[in-house]
């Protein structure tokens, strides 16, 4: 049976700072769920309620029919966390580590093997290194081994992929993907946005809010105006420039592109843009209608709804 | 050919440890007012390569002048010419904004009258004036990044190291964040900086992309195609 998650109202606060804001939002049996923000989001403080290590200040959370306070115990068996740091001990080797975590689940490395296998079998040829000396790759491995080994139907990683380079990252979520199918309900947390769209669902989150809760492809289709892909040779003079078409969207770097932002007509604006581009005697112009991708979506919520700092401290 | 001073140079550098070869024949220029992306799979060598050019590590062999200062002969030359941030250390938790400030200046020896000065120029181009006496603990993520950027600043280095700057932190203070960067390259500092956010790479001048010890390819963004390249090259290592 997998799992499915109810969390209602919760408010969390360290002393100033208010880190959870009266969150509320369902997770599905067997979703893969992604939350989307940077630090400070309130994406580690919401998994440490959930796995019931600190406790909110008010709300409930119900993992099937348990509560996450009452019935913790009950919840720590059936689920597996994968903290920001990897809670590894570094003086132990590869295989050390996963036989200890397996002891405290009063399981064995044998009997759940099937399920980490494909994991682990990355990381077998080293499994006499001590894992303090892993890369970054290897370590977030040997971390989801461990934190796999007692067959869990719930899994919370947090940040499994920050630091880690593109190719790891990939691999990473195609193994995520593995487990889905394994009937586990996984909930994952990332800075980057470019992972929102690996997810069946995704919350995203800044400053302890909830930003918007949806599918990736309908918070694409949910995307307010259109979006203008500009490059030309200089880069740099040409985000001042186009700054300065009036306009009330935005205008923003994205990769090898600037993206500007419009509620007019895009097929004019492009018009608009490309001859006042050539007025200023820019070359290689290139001016497409793209469809936004989340970070445009998140930068859009981020442009609504964020005060400055100061202010709200106030 | 690039006509700007070479402000970085590295011939055939060699860097062992024990067995292991880190960095395995490098050569390579960065010039003046560059923005260099230093990219690669996490074990590439990157880190062994950036202490080297920043005078913490000795290489086994090979020629590396940074600011025009042999890295074998004088290292500690080399520290006063760099500024340096990455995202776990760049400033101290319990001290002020400003007291951050005056102890990098006095560490870099500048004097009172430069260390006061500086520092309200920064603060002022922040906006950032009004939270000088607040410890650095209670402001947010992307704010510290952009003070330690300033800090790494202060003392007007030829070359600024930025060691994945702006992991995570939020996609409008990343892009404010490399304003930052091209205001800075824009008045002659060099910037060699290394991300794991693709976006990123293609803010940069030129790249290199290391893999196994090696650089493996070297160029604009545009002309590499980085994203393809980086799996390629990345990929035939496992």
């Amino acid at each position: 049976m997998s799992v499915s998650i109810n969390i209602k109202n919760i408010v969390k606060s360290y002393e100033e700072v208010e880190a959870l804001k009266d969150i509320s939002l369902s997770i599905k049996p067997n979703e893969l769920f992604g939350f989307i923000g940077p630090d400070g989001a309130g994406k580690t403080t919401l998994f440490r309620i959930l796995t019931g290590l600190i406790l909110a200040n008010r709300g409930t959370i119900n993992i099937n029919q348990w509560d996450v306070v009452k019935n913790y115990k009950q919840i720590r068996k059936i689920t597996g966390y994968m903290p920001g740091r990897f809670s590894l001990y570094m003086d132990l080797t590869v295989e050390e580590n996963l036989r200890f975590y397996a002891r405290l689940f009063n399981t064995s490395m044998e009997e759940n093997y099937d399920l980490i296998k494909d994991v682990y079998e990355q990381i077998a040829p080293f499994k006499n290194r001590r894992a303090g000396v892993l890369s970054g790759g290897m370590k977030q491995k040997l971390a989801l081994s461990c934190a796999l080994i007692h067959k869990p139907r719930l899994l919370i990683l947090d940040e499994p992929t920050t630091g880690v380079d593109v190719i790891s990252r990939k691999e990473f979520w195609e193994l995520l993907k593995k487990m889905q199918k394994r009937e586990i309900t996984i909930l994952v947390s990332t800075p980057y946005m470019n992972e929102a769209a690996l997810c069946d669902r995704v919350a995203l989150m800044q400053s302890g809010k909830l930003l918007t809760v949806d599918t990736p492809q309908q918070i694409v289709n949910d995307f307010e105006g259109h979006i203008l892909a500009v490059k030309a040779d200089q880069m740099y003079p040409l985000l001042n420039d186009l700054l300065t078409i009036k306009t009330n969207g935005q205008v923003y770097r994205f990769g090898e592109t600037l993206h500007f932002v419009t509620s007019a007509n895009p097929t004019k604006m492009q018009e608009k843009i490309t001859s006042f581009l050539e007025e200023k005697k820019y070359r290689n112009i290139s001016v497409e209608k793209i469809i936004p991708v989340i970070e445009d979506c998140f930068l859009a919520f981020m442009n609504k709804t964020t005060t400055s700092w100061t202010k709200e401290k106030k | 050919m690039d006509k700007r001073e070479k402000i970085i140079e590295v011939e055939n550098l060699v860097k062992r440890f024990g067995a292991f070869v880190a960095n395995n024949n490098l050569t390579f220029d960065i010039y003046k007012g560059e923005i260099f992306g230093f990219l690669g799979a996490n074990g590439a060598g990157k880190t062994t390569t950036i202490k080297i050019l920043c005078g913490l590590l000795k290489p086994t062999s090979g020629k590396v002048r940074v600011a025009g200062v042999d890295i074998n002969k004088h290292p500690e030359d080399v520290k006063k010419r760099i500024g340096y941030m990455c995202q776990f250390f760049s400033m101290y938790n319990d001290m002020t904004v400003k007291e951050n400030f005056r102890f990098y200046g006095g560490i870099y020896g500048l004097n009172k009258k430069d260390i006061s000065d500086r520092t309200n120029f920064y603060l002022d181009k922040l906006n950032m004036k009004s939270i000088e006496n607040m410890l650095l603990k209670n402001i947010p993520l992307g704010w510290k990044q952009k003070l330690a950027f300033s800090v790494a600043n202060l003392h007007h280095p030829d070359i600024i190291f930025l060691d994945e700057p702006t992991s995570g932190v939020d996609p409008i203070t990343r892009r404010q964040f490399w304003e930052m960067i091209y205001e800075a390259s824009d008045n002659g500092t060099t910037v060699f900086v290394t991300t794991h956010y693709m976006d990123e790479a293609e803010y940069c001048e030129r790249v290199s992309i290391m893999s196994e010890g090696k650089i493996k390819a070297l160029g604009r963004p545009r002309d590499l195609n980085i994203n393809d390249v980086f799996l390629k090259i990345a990929r035939n290592v496992e």
